[in-house]
């Protein structure tokens, strides 16, 4: 388990040609394609991120709009006094801490409970935020000006999604992405051969929360003008659900097959009919629910094991003759 | 003074949603995260029945009610049937039903931007004061306070002291059980769930009258109630209660002591203190 | 070293609201012993072997393992002890391979494996249950008594200093009986400590040296089987309920 296979080599120089390919994309366009691809990247690092941890639990979080502002807000508040890289340090610890603390408080118990604590998480943390700053600072914006543009924000944002991916593969091989193995099966029974299930799950939300807290950072000099509302707009947070749902939660892989359909579905839709955001998130939904439960990926591997169970039934046919 | 009454006023109607989401979640074990746009769908017809026919809000519960019965039951038929059914745990209607009701969130809040736009509404209803020692309250506050309390114990009388509401009570403890006493949970479940959204519904229509509303202001209204069901137990009807007018209570104590921006904070404060300390609820007994 | 007891479940109480399911039960388990924990069905059986592997906490009293008290604390550090169990309905992991199964029961418990090591202990631990060979079988389409042997071998994996059986061979055919039988006993052999909830009374007359009756939540005797089960108040516990 410690070697690489021909299959994960063959993998891994896909994966660099294809990241090496998509880096060349600001070279050719600086304009509209540019900044959908920012959105598509943009939405692949949240998206794999948040199926870190949501994907083995079942757990669904709609706390990225809180991390997501606590890394802009990092940005924000600290950009004329601190280097860059040092704030995207500190964002993820930031987003890390509160992942951990929502974690401690609610994965002990079941589900709703912690879908509930997470609705309404963003809401909080932006009263808490207008109220600190209303009251101890002189102003409620924060105005972020760098000298980095698109193709800047695009470029760390594909490096981010090279160490998620990473990092996802990484706990896939470990004990930890073992453990959430067993007790995505029966978390009775991985109990009792050992496992502490509680901090398994905290482990891998205070990842998915720091991953998600940093791609909030790298976005920060894109708004240039930061205020909690728009920090903190928790539509970010079912769009990330839905995309994720939409490509799948079982592969590192899967959500990028949500990602790209429903960003540019969504880019078309919201500039064109702004009012009917909302019916599209609402539908998009309901979609899939009742038609796709296990994602696109899920549906590609039943049409799959179908067309295999066809193929195998063939030949078992012909041995037969 | 007058944080206690103001408080118990806005818990009475946190009561009603609270219990709404209670019965719908508890019984028929759906967790409606759609029920606070029905909520706003309420407050949009009694504004409408006023302002166009001139009906009292109040009376207006009559028509609004039995509405949202009839809406509540054809979307437990159509669209949370068939994720009953396919659910092979309750894990999985879990988190079924939490998508399912997202979608549906968004449908009714986006059909309602459509309709109502996007600003606030409100209108004048029995605005004039009245006095309760020695200071001035809105007399519609009062009244919807009354109107909630009755209700509420109008559901307490059918849940505790009449056939059917028995029937409800056991499909809640134990489904399968429930069925083998000749129960039908299917038809109890849609009762419940459309009950439910009823209860929210009136709780709607009271609100509009002292509060003032928008399309997008349901999901909060929901997770208020969510939190207060958490609070006062899954199914226990006195917890609901009683965590709603403690929540009603802190929010306005927080609001007129601290900070009007700080009663989500307030919220979760109690939140949080409930999960880590009484996570059965305030009446639940430690784990069955 | 023999006489050494490793588990003492002292004067334990499990209450669910007004019902006593295990009403101030005493009893030890010495080192390589394996006893049978019998009694009629709703005795408090299983309620005990929850208690024991942390499913459950007491309501008051104590266990310890090897002197630690063990009772109150949470079941994966119960597991990490040394304590390993099967579970009365059979529970597989079905999306994880048999071996994965097993490795399961490796790699976060008492003794601890990773990679290689873990991998080729589960391969002997699954020719020892009978499973040789079948490590990268799905476990879905495994029968009922394959199914079990996966089990016990998940539960062996963690070279547990205390193994609990929950009725591990309720439900087996005649043969099956037969070979389950010898496999306990050569768990024995190895000087493995087991504690037994069975209802098979042929299982427990040949296996235990020793066995505990409970009746309605409490304990009415602790002793040699062949003694024990000839006592009036044992057979009048069985005869009053329906099964034997």
């Amino acid at each position: 388990m410690t070697r690489l296979s021909e299959k994960e080599l063959r993998i891994a120089v896909l994966a660099i040609v294809g990241f090496a390919a998509v880096a060349t994309i600001p070279l050719f366009d600086d304009g509209y394609y540019l900044s959908l691809s920012v959105n598509i990247a943009l939405y692949a690092v949240l998206c794999t991120a948040w199926t870190l941890f949501s994907g083995p639990t079942h757990y669904i979080s709609l706390a990225t709009a809180a991390f997501f502002g606590i890394g802009t807000y990092t940005v924000g508040l600290g950009i004329d006094v601190l280097p860059f890289p040092v704030l995207l340090v500190i964002a993820a610890i930031a987003s890390g801490l509160l992942a951990g603390l929502v974690g401690v408080a609610t994965l002990r118990l079941s589900g709703v409970y912690f879908v509930i604590f997470t609705l309404g998480l963003a809401e909080l943390v932006r009263q808490v935020v207008t109220w600190l700053q209303t009251n101890f600072t002189n102003g409620v914006g924060l105005y972020v000006f760098t000298d980095m543009g698109e193709k800047h924000i695009f470029w760390m944002l594909l490096a981010l999604a090279a160490v998620v991916y990473v990092t996802g593969w990484l706990i896939n091989r470990s004990r930890l992405g073992f453990a959430m193995r067993i007790i995505g099966n029966d978390e009775l029974v991985a109990r009792h051969v050992g496992i502490d299930v509680a901090r398994a799950k905290v482990i891998l939300f205070v990842v998915s929360g720091a991953f998600i807290g940093v791609t909030g950072a790298i976005l920060a000099p894109r708004f240039a003008y930061v205020e909690p509302p728009s920090a903190f707009n928790p539509v970010i947070s079912f769009q990330v659900v839905i995309m994720a749902l939409l490509g799948g939660t079982g592969r590192l892989w899967a959500p990028l097959l949500g990602v790209i359909p429903f960003t540019i579905l969504f880019d078309q839709i919201s500039s064109r009919f702004p009012n009917h955001t909302s019916l599209l998130i609402g539908v998009a939904f309901m979609a899939i629910v009742y038609f796709l439960p296990r994602g696109v990926s899920g549906l590609i591997e039943d049409l799959r094991k179908v067309r295999g169970d066809f193929g195998s039934a063939a030949k078992a046919k012909e041995a037969v003759r | 003074m007058d944080i206690l009454i103001t408080g118990t006023v806005l818990g009475g109607t946190y009561a009603l949603i609270a219990l709404g989401l209670t019965l719908q979640y508890g019984v028929a074990r759906i967790m409606n995260l759609a029920n606070g746009e029905n909520l706003v769908l309420a407050c949009f017809c009694a504004f409408w029945l006023y302002s166009t026919a001139s009906i009292n809000p109040v009376l207006g519960i009559v028509l609004i009610a039995p509405g949202a019965f009839v809406l509540n039951w054809l979307i437990y038929d159509f669209a949370m049937k068939p994720l009953v059914n396919r659910a092979k745990n309750r894990g999985q209607l879990e988190v079924d039903s939490i998508l399912a009701t997202f979608g549906l969130m968004f449908i009714m809040q986006g059909v309602m931007l459509l309709v109502f736009g996007g600003g606030y509404y409100s209108y004048n209803f029995l605005s004039e004061p009245v006095q309760i020692l020695g200071e001035n309250y809105g007399l519609n506050r009062i009244v919807a306070l009354i109107a909630a309390a009755v209700i509420a114990l109008g559901l307490y009388v059918f849940l505790y002291r009449t056939r059917y509401g028995t029937a409800i009570r056991a499909v809640s403890v134990n489904p399968s059980s429930a069925s083998l006493v000749a129960i039908n949970v299917e038809r109890a479940s849609a009762f419940a769930f459309a009950l439910g959204g009823a209860l929210t519904a009136a709780a709607g229509a009271l609100l509009s009258t002292f509060y003032t509303f928008n399309s997008s202001m349901g999901v909060i209204f929901t997770m208020k109630a969510l939190i207060i069901v958490i609070m006062g137990g899954v199914g226990d009807v006195r917890g609901a209660v009683l965590a709603a007018l403690l929540l009603g209570l802190t929010e306005t104590a927080v609001a007129s002591l601290i900070d009007p921006g700080l009663t989500l904070a307030a919220t979760y404060t109690l939140f949080i203190l409930v999960l880590l300390f009484r996570p059965q609820g305030i009446f639940g007994r430690q784990e069955a | 070293m023999s006489s050494r007891s490793l588990l003492s479940v002292e004067t334990v109480r499990k209450a669910f609201g007004g019902l006593v399911a295990v009403n101030d039960v005493d009893f030890s388990v010495k080192e390589s012993e394996l006893i049978g924990l019998i009694g009629p069905n709703g005795s408090g059986k299983t309620t005990m072997m929850n208690l024991i592997s942390g499913a459950l906490k007491p309501t008051s009293g104590t266990i310890r393992l090897d002197g630690e008290v063990i009772s109150g604390m949470p079941a994966h550090q119960i597991a990490r002890r040394g304590v390993a169990r099967t579970f009365q309905l059979v529970r597989i992991l079905p999306s994880l391979s048999a071996i994965e199964n097993v490795i399961a029961g490796a790699v976060f418990g008492h003794v601890r494996a990773w990679g290689d090591d873990a991998y080729r202990e589960a391969e002997v631990l699954l020719d020892r249950v009978g499973l040789g060979r079948r490590g990268g079988a799905p476990t879905g389409s495994m029968t009922y008594i394959d199914q079990k042997r996966l089990e016990l071998a998940r539960a062996l994996a963690s070279n547990p200093r205390l193994l609990l059986l929950d009725e591990w061979l309720a439900g087996l055919n005649p043969s099956e009986l037969k070979i389950g039988i010898e496999l306990i006993r050569d768990l024995r052999e190895d000087g493995r400590t087991i504690i037994m909830v069975e209802h098979v009374m042929d299982a427990i007359r040949s296996l235990c040296d020793r066995c505990v009756v409970m009746s309605s939540g409490v304990k009415i005797a602790d002793g040699s089987v062949h003694e024990v089960l000839s006592r009036p108040e044992v057979v009048t516990a069985y005869l009053g309920a329906d099964d034997a």
